[in-house]
């Protein structure tokens, strides 16, 4: 089922998410992919993750569609003008792309060139307003567009930052703007995060929760350090890095947390960071 | 006031280079306040400059620099001293440097300092950046903090997400604007103005060069 039936179905979504090469072989990707047909409702393709130069997601949504993955084009505000972004929006729907996750992306102070220009034109509520426009057939100048695009719009959301509150703030006015649905950063504490689902159950918009597979102690150590949103409790830490086989503890650990998460939110959105292989094994696995 | 760096001493010595006379001028507003194109620093120049070999022909700090008919007023003034050298270095802000190209004719002009922001003056030499000169000032709506300046990404509608600690996520040294404007409208009841959805700028506003005419 594609992201937008799913919704429509209101069944447990799942989505994965693949990154495109830094270079021009696209041919990896695709297959580390295609185990995934079929098995999860929609493949993110990331917008330059942490601002590191590589090949588009425009370009990668297009091959997963053409192996039968209905993928979701991200789209951050760092690298475009509104110009450009209202351009990749349209460009996204000539080649068939029907979902969109709308970031602010990373600044390029993270990535790997540094001293690259940082645009935000827009910001994502902005640019959420803009692509609802070209879906009601106009560009943000009020022109009127010769074919229309019809997007199901997607957002993020940070269900652990602290304050929470202007977080949520933010997350209206995403829906607001034309948010169908809500895909978060990686979720770890559960208990946390089911705090959050009461406070924006009342939106009435899918909220797909984050799954990171954790694939050592130094990694998840970084993330608490690092990552904004982000925390991993201690017995996880000592779980996976006491682990003999580390790959199957994170599957494990994915699935306990699937299985607790399936009750309280809209689905999950599995981030697997180059272990796309396991994500069909996980999808099995945890029921869903 | 606008803030100013050195240049690096290399970076001007190699500006210089082919140049054997030079006359310095600094300015008796901002640079002096940044201690970067005061009487002290022309001094450190001249005697810099002097080490090397060169001629200094003369010095002199205007008030301020980027007063074009002041700048006239000097050349006239000090015709004999200019015409001597083969170049003029201005210790002040860009638009100094260029006011001074503008209104001593025909002159080489150099810049010994980097031009940085327009900034506050906090003490003795801290000074900070507050306002990037948007050309459309919304702070009214955030309790007088500027989201444009003061958060890296110059949002409008709220934090990016990246914040830790309500620290940025470009520099963890430094504050989130959005968490700062947060809390400063709760606290004054006025949390209704981060709810609004706030539009894309007008980028035009700030199209260049610009000009105003009162």
């Amino acid at each position: 089922m594609g992201l937008r039936e799913a919704i429509k179905a209101k069944k447990f979504i799942v989505t994965s998410e693949t990154a495109p090469p830094k270079g021009t072989d696209i041919f990896r990707m695709v297959e580390d992919a295609r185990p995934l047909a079929g098995k999860v409702d929609a493949v993110n393709v990331t917008d330059l993750q942490s601002a590191v130069m590589r090949l588009g997601s425009l370009a990668g949504c297009y091959m997963l569609k053409q192996a039968g993955i209905d993928p979701i084009f991200q789209l951050t505000c760092r690298d475009r003008n509104r110009l450009a972004l209202s351009s990749d929006l349209l460009s996204a729907s000539a080649l068939g792309i029907g979902n969109v996750l709308i970031l602010t992306g990373d600044h390029p102070a993270s990535g790997d060139h540094p001293g690259a220009k940082p645009v935000f034109d827009l910001d994502a509520v902005q640019l959420l307003n803009v692509a609802r426009g070209l879906c009601q057939g106009r560009d943000m100048s009020g022109n009127k567009l010769n074919g229309k695009p019809d997007f199901c719009l997607g957002a993020v959301v940070n269900p652990c930052a602290e304050p929470i509150e202007p977080e949520l703030i933010k997350m209206r006015k995403k829906i607001d703007s034309g948010a169908q649905f809500f895909q978060t950063q990686a979720v770890f504490d559960v208990e946390r995060f089911g705090l959050f689902m009461d406070k924006v159950s009342k939106y009435n918009v899918p909220v797909i929760a984050g799954i990171v597979l954790l694939k050592s102690a130094k990694m998840a150590l970084y993330m608490n350090d690092n990552v904004a949103g982000i925390y991993v409790p201690k017995a996880l830490i000592e779980r996976i890095d006491t682990a003999a086989d580390k790959q199957k503890e994170s599957v494990g650990i994915a699935c306990g947390l699937i299985g607790r998460l399936k009750n309280i939110c809209d689905g999950v959105h599995i981030m697997p960071i180059g272990w796309e292989r396991l994500v069909p094994d996980i999808v099995d696995r945890a029921g869903i | 006031m606008i803030v100013t760096r050195k240049k690096e001493t290399e970076v001007i010595l190699g500006m210089l280079k082919g140049y054997k006379s030079v006359f310095l001028i600094g300015c008796a507003q901002c640079a002096t306040m940044c201690k970067t194109g005061g009487e002290q620093q022309l001094c450190d120049m001249q005697a810099l400059l002097e080490a090397e070999g060169k001629v200094a022909t003369g010095k002199a700090i205007l008030d301020p620099a980027c007063h074009l008919v002041k700048v006239k007023q000097f050349a006239y003034q000090n015709k004999d001293a200019i015409k001597g050298a083969d170049a003029i270095l201005a210790l002040t802000c860009g638009d100094g440097v260029q006011a001074i190209k503008d209104g001593i004719m025909g002159k080489t002009v150099l810049p010994a300092l980097d031009t940085l922001f327009l900034g506050e003056f906090e003490r003795g030499g801290h000074f900070s950046q507050k306002c990037v000169l948007c050309g459309e000032c919304i702070i009214d709506k955030t309790d007088a903090i500027c989201p444009i300046t003061m958060c890296a990404k110059g949002l409008l509608n709220g934090p990016c997400g990246g914040s830790k600690n309500k620290k940025c996520e470009v520099d963890r040294e430094k504050d989130c604007a959005w968490i700062l404007i947060y809390e400063r409208l709760k606290v004054l009841r006025k949390l209704e103005n981060m709810e609004k959805i706030a539009c894309p700028r007008d980028y035009s506003l700030q199209s260049r060069p610009q000009k105003v005419i009162v």
